[in-house]
């Protein structure tokens, strides 16, 4: 037997959630209508068991299943702000789900699975359970994208991020074939192993390597292959939205950064300008456009997509072994920042979200600071926060990006990212000045586990400011596992 | 060796003829045709690579249910008929372009820049009977195999999930 | 190289004796068919062509072949004429795996009395059965023809559906067995006993969903008259319509051999290991039985209704192969059959 029970220990936080949602799937379709409502809270609760799993684990390293997984602080962490961002996401859909007329448990349990294939890229030292567990996280997002069935918007939603997200995975699954034929291995430690050897043919390695960066980038909405992110945040659910804007990210960084980092540091002189080049790009447009954008959830959408862009700047010294560990604890560091954040600034506009898509143009929000004070104050923190203005999370993790980037020598970009940063504040504050200055009359909707989140996505905004350097410091243990 | 290479040659002309073909037919039903043609081609080539289980499967997978699956689709939406485009139209050159760039690309790559593409991995490894296939997928590719199966799972909970009508209305 | 030859001599004469004898076989199941049926219903059936009737199927070709061939103008004509094609080579193809006897030794030479032993033959049966969905399909859709649609649709869809089942049922004389070659298959039973008697649930399946597979009543869907004229076949005519006819009744012979070497030893029987060549007679014995089932069901059954049929085959037969599979693996490990 080549696998055995210790396997499935160290996996612990990604089998409960996956036993969880399996066992889920019967307990509601044998559920009576009246007690549907058990199916959420069984979710929340099988998302802690496995989040106190998780942190249980915490500083545990080990391999798994003949090294196809590994266990190590960078997994851990990842598994953490998954959990995390899934019962933040369950708050959010609760209410949501019933006033749109689409509650059906089915959304959570699909929820589950995708954070299960998270889970795994957060720890696949392997390129074929990565592709899968890459196709276990997006394919639950494609279904609950479509969710809101009769409506058009959604159903567009949905059928546009399976199509594009089926042709992404396609990439990646060449570049893993790339990556076979040229190394002959699909186990990340076998590949270091074969490259450190020589391979006989480095431009299929390389093809590869940018097949799968081209892939992963697609889940990741980095500028070029962004194109499907503001359709699909605008017609997914809300609350779907808010969940694949942190899933998404985190699973495809997560699979970035462990490919990368571990398997090929030695092409990074190859890839640095290609990443430069998307960086820049991605900063550029995703700050740009959003300016232009009117309906709040586009507008979110391409400041997804900028920070996506930060995350990535992150990224670009893992070839120097000097350095990439504190970039890539920057790079969770900020992933942390913008989950935080980003739920935040969803629950906002999952309150004053009307049916028939009213209530999400930016003039919808005027007034509301006076209204809504306590709303009002909210949003003006995560806007703060994603522009990276102190006292917020978003300044911390802007700031130690932009020092883990210097540190790399990439002055220039550094530079980019500051003056995009700008340019964010444009539009960003300009929402914060719609909802202050301008008068109007917004109606929210009551649901106090929106309510919750929001405001408790404000609190840690800034609380965790205060605390960042042992939250660094937490992140900055959160170390990959070399092979 | 000698016959093994005539057939390869036959095999990939046929191959690739099916997938051009699949490409430029104006016709859906025929497209979908000569991509049955061409899984059928590859089942062959991995008959050839000693690897007939796999052959099998692809037969049966591909060319037999997805298929069957396509066809169903496009006849019963009546989708036979590539209707002309009334809008697009610049793509073409566009497209053209790109696909010139692309090849001169790989053509300067193959045989001008590194030349170092053509010695790929060389080992004949037994993967081709049921048995070796059984015992590889239950013991070293346990994990991925098990991922696999949740994976459909959830893919197929989904489909039914955002195709199912409610019973009230 | 005077063996290479003689090998691909062995195989040519194999597959060619094979066809030949299917091609009249076929013609034989036919007149066996009417000549039965009509014994069920009371009536004297086709005498009139030779003694008992015999040249029937001989007269029932020629009159086919001199039939005015009928193309529909509106036909999408190349998928008209592949259609008899590929409804006929499937059939033809898919016995090349079942062993109809032993080892015997002729003109010198040790022959494997099979076409060919695959030790993937199991697929190799199933992805074949797949193919031969494609026919129907296209002969339902090149017509142009709404009763041709719906027939071919609705063929299609029940034969895609009975073929989870049909996989399924496979699965229990595969694990008994070890081997998902036929020939092992077939020593697995010899050296036990039949599987139809470890596995009767999986036989019971295993022969609902073959008859759903060749259209055959009860599930003749394709057939059904009083709704959809003649299904996929209605603009068919002459020799192409003869094809379709063919590939019908060579699919049953099929079918009843797949059965019987799954279930029913193949070609064992008592005193097959001193005298090789019993093998074939045997197979042919218990085709001819399973033949004559299928005929007495159609005379028995009336039809299903398309919407029972569909769910009969996902919500009782799919259900029921997973839990036989289910029991067959426990059961093996358990008492370690």
């Amino acid at each position: 037997m080549l696998y055995s029970m210790d396997d499935m220990f160290n996996i612990l936080p990604t089998v409960i959630v996956v036993a969880w949602a399996t066992a889920l799937i019967l307990v509601e379709a044998f559920l009576p209508k009246k007690y549907k409502f058990i199916t959420i809270w069984l979710t929340v609760l099988g998302l802690v068991v496995a989040l106190v799993a998780a942190i249980n684990q915490h500083g545990i390293e080990a391999e798994a299943f003949n090294g196809m997984l590994v266990v190590d602080g960078f997994s851990s962490f990842l598994n953490i702000l998954i959990l995390g961002s899934g019962i933040l996401a369950v708050a959010l859909a609760v209410g949501y789900n019933k006033r749109f007329g689409f509650d059906r448990g089915e959304y959570y349990i699909m929820m589950m699975f995708s954070i299960a294939g998270t889970m795994l890229m957060s720890s696949a030292a392997d390129l074929i359970v990565i592709f899968l567990a890459l196709e276990l996280m997006s394919i639950p997002l494609y279904i609950m994208a479509a969710f809101y069935r009769g409506n058009v918007n959604s159903e567009e939603a949905g059928m546009k991020y399976f199509l594009l997200g089926a042709f992404a995975g396609g990439f990646i699954l060449y570049g893993i074939g790339f990556v076979y034929g040229a190394t002959g291995a699909t186990g990340l430690s076998q590949v270091v192993t074969a490259i450190n050897g020589g391979v006989d043919s480095p431009t299929f390695l390389l093809v590869g390597a940018a097949l799968i960066l081209i892939g992963l980038g697609f889940k990741v909405a980095a500028v070029p292959f962004h194109m499907w992110t503001p359709d699909v945040y605008e017609g997914s659910p809300t609350p779907a939205t808010a969940y694949m804007a942190v899933g998404a990210k985190v699973g495809g960084f997560a699979a970035l950064i462990r490919i990368f980092v571990v398997a090929f540091p030695t092409l990074s002189t190859d890839l640095v300008p290609i990443l430069w080049g998307l960086v820049a790009l991605t900063l550029v447009v995703g700050n740009l456009v959003a300016i232009a954008q009117k309906n709040i959830k586009r507008m979110l959408a391409y400041s997804s997509i900028s920070h996506a862009g930060f995350i990535l700047m992150a990224f670009l010294p893992y070839g120097d072994a000097a350095v990439f560990k504190s970039s890539v604890a920057a790079a969770l560091f900020y992933l942390l920042a913008f989950a935080i954040t980003s739920f935040g600034s969803w629950g906002v506009v999952i309150a004053l979200e009307k049916s028939e898509g009213k209530g999400l143009l930016l003039e919808d929000y005027a007034g509301l600071g006076r209204k809504y004070p306590a709303l009002g104050v909210a949003m003006l923190i995560f806007m703060l926060s994603f522009t990276g203005i102190p006292p917020t999370i978003g300044f911390a993790g802007k700031f130690l990006l932009f020092k883990a980037v210097m540190e790399g020598g990439y002055y220039g970009l550094a530079i980019l990212g500051v003056l995009t940063s700008l340019f964010s504040a444009y539009y960003y504050l300009r929402l914060v000045i719609i909802m202050f200055m301008k008068s109007g009359e917004p109606n929210i909707v009551s649901d106090r586990w929106v309510t919750l989140v929001t405001a408790s996505s404000a609190v840690a905004t800034v609380v965790l400011f205060m605390v960042s350097t042992p939250l660094f410091a937490w992140a900055e243990q959160a170390v990959l596992k070399l092979f | 060796m000698e016959t093994e290479v005539i057939v390869f040659l036959i095999l990939a002309f046929v191959a690739i003829g099916s997938a051009i073909g699949m490409i430029i037919n104006k016709n859906a039903v025929y497209s979908a045709l000569f991509l049955i043609l061409n899984f059928a081609t590859v089942a062959i080539f991995y008959l050839m690579l000693g690897a007939p289980f796999i052959a099998m499967a692809q037969v049966t997978v591909y060319a037999g249910a997805i298929m069957v699956l396509f066809l169903f689709v496009i006849m019963l939406l009546g989708a036979e008929q590539l209707k002309k485009a009334d809008k697009g139209e610049w793509q073409k050159p566009v497209a053209i372009l790109f696909v010139v760039v692309l090849i001169v690309e790989a053509v300067y790559l193959i045989f001008g820049g590194g030349g170092d593409l053509l010695p790929m991995i060389n080992e004949v490894s037994e993967v081709g009977d049921p048995i070796s296939l059984a015992t590889k997928l239950f013991k070293e590719y346990f994990l991925p195999f098990q991922v696999t199966a949740v994976l459909l799972l959830a893919a197929m909970v989904g489909a039914i999930v955002i195709t199912k009508q409610d019973k009230k209305s | 190289m005077n063996e290479t030859l003689a090998f691909i001599l062995e195989w040519v004469i194999k597959g060619a004796v094979l066809i030949a004898i299917l091609l009249t076989g076929f013609a034989y199941t036919t007149y066996f068919e009417r000549r039965f049926l009509a014994r069920i219903q009371i009536r004297v059936g086709p005498n009139r062509a030779g003694p008992f009737g015999l040249l029937q199927p001989v007269a029932d070709g020629i009159k086919l072949i001199f039939k005015e061939e009928v193309e529909p103008a509106e036909a999408y004509r190349f998928a008209f004429l592949l259609a008899p094609v590929m409804t006929m080579v499937p059939a033809v193809v898919i016995m090349a795996v079942i062993p109809w006897g032993d080892k015997v030794v002729m003109f010198g030479r040790e022959i494997a009395l099979a076409v060919t032993d695959l030790n993937v033959g199991v697929l190799y049966l199933l992805s074949i059965a797949s193919i031969s969905v494609y026919g129907i399909v296209l002969a339902g859709w090149s017509s142009n023809n709404k009763y041709a649609m719906m027939g071919g649709i609705r063929s299609t869809a029940q034969m895609i559906s009975y073929e989870l089942a049909l996989g399924l049922s496979f699965v229990p004389p595969i694990l008994l067995a070890g081997s998902l070659s036929m020939s092992e298959i077939i020593q697995g039973q010899q050296s036990s006993a039949w599987y139809i008697v470890y596995a009767p649930l999986a036989a019971i399946v295993c022969f609902i969903a073959l008859l759903a597979e060749v259209n055959r009543a009860p599930f003749d869907m394709v057939e059904a008259e009083q709704e959809l004229v003649a299904g996929y076949v209605t603009e068919y005519s002459g020799m192409k319509f003869a094809l379709f006819f063919m590939g019908e009744y060579i699919k049953m012979a099929a079918v009843s051999a797949i059965f019987a070497t799954m279930f029913l030893g193949g070609f064992d029987g008592p005193g097959v290991d001193t005298y090789a060549w019993l093998g074939p007679i045997y197979l042919f014995l218990k085709i001819f039985g399973l033949l004559g089932l299928m005929i007495w069901i159609r005379a028995t059954l009336p039809r299903l209704r398309y919407d029972r049929l569909m769910a009969f085959g996902w919500k009782v037969l799919i259900p029921i192969a997973l839990l036989n599979v289910f029991i067959t693996a426990a059961l093996i490990v358990g008492l370690g059959i």
